[in-house]
């Protein structure tokens, strides 16, 4: 069959078109739940109004995300079904368990406290309303647990055997399935890349209103919570990322060869910054090289062996039997530089931030600003002039969604990366999909998806647009007054609900 | 008892509270055109279930990740054998929830409408198309000896699925009608019993007779205990409505879809997707099940998050558990 339109590459399409579009909204769901009770957590403690404001508009701004995240996802727990049965017959007994456990555990807490903490502001006093979006936070965060759990196992199965009667996978270490070093570098890695995500997003939008001088309280606040963010969360992004890079040298080696176009080993081996190559014949073209990177990268040390594609491939070919064990290079190679470039740009633009707007911190005391004033931009001794101050906030806005990219890349560079193969090592993808699903019902499902999810991209787009230039809402009487009781007050009984649908 | 038949029984559980549920929410959703009058009507409906609807809907995410794990050949064969329906089924719950989330954020009416409408038929083709689903497992599809769905999809729309389809919407909006007699003040909790005296009796007429025809077919002593016990909470709800006991009302509805998934489940095992080619090619709770060591790990989840998960929702609905009308809408923008 032709290779375009064979099973395995639709099905392989719609899944990366539903999984990296669900992916824009997960990991802003899951830093923005945390940042937005944090500003709650804030007006709490100190009642200043500021807080209350702050968490209104984020607030808002998170559910309006969290939305398409939570629709998005219930397409995830049916389409291995649909689309993938043999993989699910195969793997069910190993890969079901965390998907089930993300939705007793995670997903019921997350939806059934967003519930409360939506329509809750005028129902719970406000101690209790507080806790429901910290829980809707650990409910985010134990849900991107699980899921990465099971596709740590897809990278590297552990905690299993080979049933050959009944020809499929059985779980026999549940507890090593979710504490292996694939699961906890994963986790570690897509949580900071969360919050850098997150930071970004608040870093943007806090720009955007300061560059026009208003709201400043509110926005000033937010600016300094999400340069923090962004700041922390790109640290640990990269540290996060050196050790996974390190596990995956170890389990993956063909994934990480393909990431830096090495085609023979080397030792030491160079980091690559450009490269273009032949990848039938196996070599590169073109390629500008730092000397002894690499080997540091997957070793810790300038100086050791690397190994190649092709020697990976042989040695592949050697214990699974012949075939082809390369990944599609280009992709590979080209969506490890889009993660690592867009995601520490982003970074970039945080640290300088930081370093611009510091409060004290050899900052000469004229330029120090109070609450209602846009903070100056100080390089060194003196503010930066008015072109370059907007430019900074311009950059602030414009690579907002630079997180986002590099989220994407980073799924699409680790899943295509261990291709052929769609549990690492056990099964292939090509004997994963659903052998009963004709041509025309995968096509159907994919248009409609990805139409649909089109549509909806640019009604939310717009929402967001909408709600980011309204700024935050002013305070009513029944924000400032909470209620004493559970379910509202007596008061209360005839009045408008605080929120409504 | 074994451990697959304990999961038999935890899939029912799920699929039992997710009708249970999700059920009203659907009603709620057909009610917004077959008992709202206006604006302020449709809003009070959907606020009636607003807190809920998405802690209600994981109760199908759950039924969903339960069954992968413990009967992961029947998630692969239902999932991909039902295909076409589950994909509209999919696309509604997609576009259902995006509709209670941003109808009220934006004022032009257009915006709003199209949202409405979107809101009455996500909610009205599902609670169809899960009836027509479970009519085809209940009878059996056409499996092979890989237990692959070798039937069209037109083979799904047979006259008994689609019966099935017909209780489970008008059972749902029944259960919605008399949800909202219960949630709601004013004049609309009055029409709301009023209405639900007439869609409780076209819901009693096409249960019964598919309930009766599905106990012809493959009933036994227990399923109909089971059809009893549907048919006469149905009627005491009917009569309790009658009686202005809203509460009693809305729970033996309740009971009736309990009493009805139940029977559907009893009259199904221990197959859980039988074949009509072979039956020796039926998927049963032993031929679909998981490894012991599995089915033991989420017995102790299900033991220690189910309770868990009960608590807390209930909890939502005893917060929540106040009346509300027209009054209780802003008419602000948010």
């Amino acid at each position: 069959m032709d290779l375009a339109l064979a099973p395995e590459t639709l099905a392989r399409w719609q899944f990366g078109i539903t999984t990296v579009y669900h992916f824009l909204f997960v990991p802003l769901t899951i830093s923005l739940a945390a940042l937005v009770a944090g500003l709650q957590t804030a007006w709490v403690r100190t009642e200043k109004e500021k807080y209350l404001r702050a968490t209104k508009f984020w607030g808002k701004l998170f559910l309006i995300n969290i939305a398409m995240g939570v629709v998005t996802g219930i397409v995830q727990e049916f389409q291995f079904g649909m689309n993938w049965s043999d993989y699910s017959r195969f793997v069910g007994d190993v890969f079901g368990a965390p998907l089930a456990f993300e939705a007793l555990i995670a997903f019921f807490f997350e939806s059934t406290f967003i519930g409360l903490w939506i329509f809750g502001w005028d129902r719970l006093p406000k101690k209790i309303h507080l806790a429901c979006i910290w829980m809707v936070s650990i409910g985010t965060l134990l849900s991107a647990y699980f899921i990465l759990a099971a596709n740590s196992w897809m990278q590297h199965p552990v905690g299993y055997r080979i049933n050959g009667e009944k020809g499929r996978a059985e779980l026999t270490d549940f507890w090593l399935v979710l504490t292996q070093n694939t699961t906890l570098n994963q986790v570690f890695h897509s949580f900071s890349a969360a919050f850098l995500t997150g930071g970004a997003f608040m870093v943007g939008i806090a720009a955007f209103h300061l560059m026009r001088k208003k709201h400043i309280p509110v926005m000033r606040t937010s600016l300094r919570l999400g340069l923090v963010t962004l700041a922390v969360g790109g640290l640990f992004t990269a540290i996060s990322g050196d050790t996974l890079g390190k596990v995956m040298y170890e389990q993956q080696p063909m994934k990480m060869a393909a990431a830096e176009a090495l085609w023979d080993g080397e030792e030491p081996a160079p980091f690559s910054v450009f490269a273009y190559g032949d990848v039938d014949k196996g070599h590169n073209e073109v390629a500008l090289e730092i000397p002894g990177l690499l080997s540091f990268l997957a070793h810790s040390d300038f100086e050791s062996y690397v190994p190649g594609i092709n020697d990976t491939n042989e040695a592949l070919q050697e214990k699974f039997g012949p075939g082809d064990y390369k990944p599609i290079v280009p992709v590979a190679y080209w969506g490890f530089r889009w993660m690592i470039g867009f995601g520490m740009a982003s970074f970039s633009v945080g640290l300088l931030g930081l370093w611009l707007t510091r409060k004290k911190f050899l900052l000469p005391a004229a330029y120090r600003t109070g609450e209602d004033e846009v903070p100056h931009l100080v390089l060194l001794k003196k503010p930066l002039g008015s072109r370059l101050t907007r430019l900074y906030w311009l950059a602030a806005v414009w690579t907002m969604a630079f997180p986002l990219i590099a989220n994407a890349w980073g799924w699409i560079f680790t899943e295509m990366g261990r291709q052929p193969w769609v549990v690492y090592g056990v099964m292939r993808t090509e004997d994963a999909v659903s052998p009963g699903v004709s041509q025309a019902e995968v096509i159907t499902s994919m248009t409609v998806f990805t139409l649909l999810y089109a549509v909806l991209a640019v009604i939310e787009v717009r929402l967001l647009v909408k709600y980011v230039k309204a700024g935050p809402p002013e305070l009513s009487d029944s924000d400032l007054n909470p209620p004493t009781k559970l379910g509202g007050d007596v008061r209360d009984a005839d009045k408008p609900m605080a929120f409504s649908y | 008892m074994e451990l697959h038949d304990v999961w038999f029984v935890l899939i029912a559980v799920l699929w039992t509270g997710y009708f249970f549920l999700e059920g009203f929410d659907f009603g709620v959703g057909v009610l917004t055109r077959l008992l709202a009058r206006n604006r302020a009507e449709k809003r009070v409906l959907i606020n009636t279930i607003g807190p809920v609807w998405d802690g209600n809907e994981v109760w199908l995410l759950t039924a969903g990740g339960a069954t992968f794990a413990a009967f992961p050949e029947w998630y692969a064969t239902l999932f991909s054998g039902f295909y076409l329906p589950l994909l509209v089924i999919l696309i509604c719950l997609i576009v259902r929830g995006v509709a209670f989330e941003y109808r009220a954020k934006r004022p032009e009416e257009n915006w709003q409408r199209n949202w409405e409408t979107a809101i009455f038929w996500t909610s009205l083709l599902p609670a169809f198309l899960w009836g027509v689903a479970f009519g085809n497992i209940v009878r059996g599809v056409r499996l092979d000896a890989d237990f692959e769905y070798v039937g069209t999809v037109w083979d799904l729309l047979n006259p008994y699925a689609l019966l099935g389809g017909l209780v489970t919407l008008s059972l749902f909006t029944f259960h919605g009608t008399v949800f909202t007699a219960l949630k709601t003040v004013g004049d609309i909790r009055e029409r709301a019993r009023k209405l639900a005296l007439k869609v409780g009796l076209v819901t009693a007429a096409l249960a019964l007779v598919f309930l009766l025809w599905t106990q012809a077919e493959s009933g036994d002593g227990a399923s109909l205990v089971a059809l009893g016990v549907a048919v006469a909470s149905l009627v005491a709800a009917l009569g309790a409505n009658q009686a202005g006991r809203e509460g009693w009302s809305f729970t033996l509805s309740g009971v009736t879809i309990v009493a009805a998934v139940a029977m559907l489940f009893l009259t199904l095992f221990p197959n859980v997707m039988p074949s009509t080619l072979d039956p020796e090619w039926s998927l049963t709770v032993t031929n679909a099940s998981s490894s012991p060591y599995t089915l033991k790990i989420m017995t102790w989840l299900a033991v220690v998050a189910t309770p868990l998960v009960l608590l807390y929702q209930g909890w939502t609905y005893w917060v929540f558990r106040k009346r509300i009308g027209t009054q209780h809408i802003a008419d602000l923008v948010h």
